[in-house]
């Protein structure tokens, strides 16, 4: 410390100004979701491990069926819901995981950076807090179900593998599960659920968690659910009514479809697609709403530091 | 045009004042120290300057508003604050990986060849790494930044004391040259004393002295004084005076020099003393300022 050189000539390195590279917005947009990744391994890891567990279970449930059928095939009626039902549990359980998992990262993802601190780090880089808002909504919108169908395509296609390997030699029929079961139909049916129902119909649930996430104080938990609790208190307890309630359940609950409750044995594939889904206004309002966190949670972001 | 260009810059969190107007500027290719007591207004100021908290007043960086453009700023200014800032969960690689993703002006081979200096592995995450090796990945990662500004906010903190020579001899000797500019805020002013161009001292959101280390040297004197002389001495008023070791030090502004060296030795005050004089007087509740 005592010489420090700072009037040596040719002390610095780096005197020559380099050209900078331009970073695209899709390359800076890019990375950050890269990141998230990196952060979240869950993301991913949790819908793999439900999976993994689902086969092996699936494993040993055929095993077992194979020695009660003693080479008997089920009659044509039990036939679709004995094939089908495995089908309709995975693409279920991950989709389950899935929404979890996109709801705790929304809840945790702003708020997380401030308590360690790390926001300072992000935003001494040239990421603005658009960008970086932006690629944390794409993840529980778009990253995580399109992530969730194919993992969910790939277990089922796994399953029908191991069940043809299961019910070879047993005089099964082993064809009629790759044709009846429509599998290929089922997936397209699933990947525009997953994208309608978790990308859009949620859309500002994730907004609302990520508005709590880059605003609470502590507890984003807490800040989550008390607004919508006491909502529904005060509405209650003033007018006696509970649309806020029903407001928030259609919301939970998928958007409803009137001609869905009439087809009774439907298989669950189908339900997966809602009718006339554009055409509710809930959808719209919905992205609106959404629309209206998402900038606010922006804007948030600006006025945040550590905490 | 300078680099940081202050007028009137205020900022307030309730009734606490954290920045009581203060204008400043700081030219192209200075090492500016910004010491003061802890709550004097530095960390405020240099969130101002980094975008990060908004502001009343004038303020350009790099001719830039710090507040609206902050994303573009940051392809310019560069900013390490103490070491705790780096994520604990990303690995070395993926550091590198992300900055050289996002940052224009990032030289990937240069962090590379600072980083092989070191025992900082790749696959390690930072959680796994001693403080001082944090420390060494983010200079790694500002080093290779091309950057005009460079704010750093205690960046030694916590560090020991060969790391903290490491930390500046490196700065120095392998980043700085005469075009970047750097502002530091620190405790530790002795480390830093050659370091420096100019100094700011802050108290209570004020600037109480901001000038160039070379107006330091003419303009104030330590005088060890016989003890024969201490009765003239201090008649000629000093601005601080203490005891050290039975003789008496005493610290002048502006002071007639072939009078003062007939009443004993002179030498140029150690930032540390000097700050001890100017503000010590003025900081009240926060005496004891840690400097």
């Amino acid at each position: 410390m005592n010489t420090p050189n700072i009037a040596m000539p040719g002390a610095s390195l780096s005197s020559q100004a380099s050209v900078p590279r331009t970073i695209s917005y899709a390359q800076a947009f890019y990375w950050s979701v890269r990141r998230e990744f990196w952060e979240n391994r869950l993301l991913y890891l949790a819908p793999m491990a439900a999976a993994a567990i689902f086969l092996f279970s699936f494993v040993i449930n055929t095993i077992i069926l194979r020695r009660s059928m003693h080479g008997v095939w089920p009659a044509h009626t039990a036939q679709h819901d004995v094939l089908s039902l495995p089908y309709d549990m995975s693409a279920a359980l991950i989709m389950g995981i899935a929404l979890i998992v996109g709801i705790f990262y929304s809840l945790d993802t702003l708020y997380g950076e401030r308590r360690d601190r790390s926001i300072l780090f992000w935003k001494s880089l040239p990421v603005s807090d658009l960008t970086t808002v932006l690629s944390k909504l794409s993840i529980p919108l778009v990253i995580i179900p399109v992530l969730s169908y194919v993992i969910t395509v790939a277990t089922q296609f796994i399953m029908l593998l191991l069940s043809s390997a299961v019910l070879l030699g047993s005089g099964a029929n082993i064809a009629a599960l790759w044709t009846q079961e429509s599998f290929f139909r089922g997936s397209l049916d699933l990947f525009y659920h997953m994208l309608t129902v978790h990308g859009l119909w949620y859309a500002p649930l994730y907004g609302w968690l990520l508005l709590v996430s880059a605003a609470a104080p502590r507890a984003p938990f807490v800040w989550a659910v008390l607004p919508p609790f006491v909502l529904w208190g005060v509405e209650k307890m003033a007018f006696n009514t509970t649309y806020f309630l029903s407001l928030l359940m259609v919301r939970l609950m998928g958007p409803p479809d009137p001609e869905m409750a009439m087809s009774k044995n439907a298989d669950f594939m189908s339900t997966l697609i809602p009718r006339h889904f554009f055409d509710q206004p809930g959808l719209w309002i919905g992205l609106v709403v959404a629309a209206v966190f998402v900038a606010a949670t922006i804007q948030v972001r600006r006025y945040r530091g550590p905490i | 045009m300078a680099c940081i260009e202050a007028r009137g810059l205020r900022k307030s969190f309730g009734t606490t004042v954290a920045l009581d107007g203060v204008n400043f500027s700081v030219e192209e290719g200075r090492i500016l120290g910004m010491i003061g007591p802890n709550g004097a207004g530095k960390t405020t100021a240099l969130n101002a300057i980094l975008g990060l908290t908004p502001y009343q007043g004038e303020l350009r960086v790099l001719g830039r508003n710090p507040w609206t453009e902050r994303d573009q700023l940051m392809r310019d200014v560069c900013f390490i604050s103490d070491v705790a800032i780096l994520p604990r969960w990303i690995k070395v690689s993926q550091a590198l990986d992300y900055v050289a993703g996002v940052h224009p002006r990032f030289d990937r081979a240069k962090a590379e060849a600072f980083l092989a200096k070191t025992t900082v592995g790749r696959n390690r995450k930072v959680k796994q790494l001693s403080k001082g090796m944090v420390a060494q990945l983010h200079l790694a990662l500002v080093m290779a930044i091309d950057a005009k500004l460079l704010v750093l906010d205690e960046p030694t903190l916590g560090l020991d004391l060969l790391y903290r020579k490491q930390f500046y001899d490196s700065l120095l000797n392998d980043y700085f040259d005469r075009t970047r500019t750097i502002v530091v805020t620190t405790h530790q002013v002795d480390e830093l004393q050659n370091v420096l161009t100019d100094v700011m001292f802050m108290d209570r959101g004020r600037i109480l002295l901001d000038c160039s280390m070379e107006e330091i040297e003419s303009r104030y004197v330590e005088l060890t004084v016989q003890p024969a002389q201490v009765a003239a001495a201090r008649s000629l008023k000093p601005i601080y005076e203490r005891n050290v070791l039975g003789r008496s030090l005493m610290l002048f502004d502006r002071a007639d020099r072939p009078q003062l060296s007939a009443l004993g030795e002179m030498r140029t005050p150690g930032i540390a003393d000097l700050f001890v004089a100017v503000v010590g007087d003025h900081a009240g509740e926060t005496k004891g300022a840690e400097v």
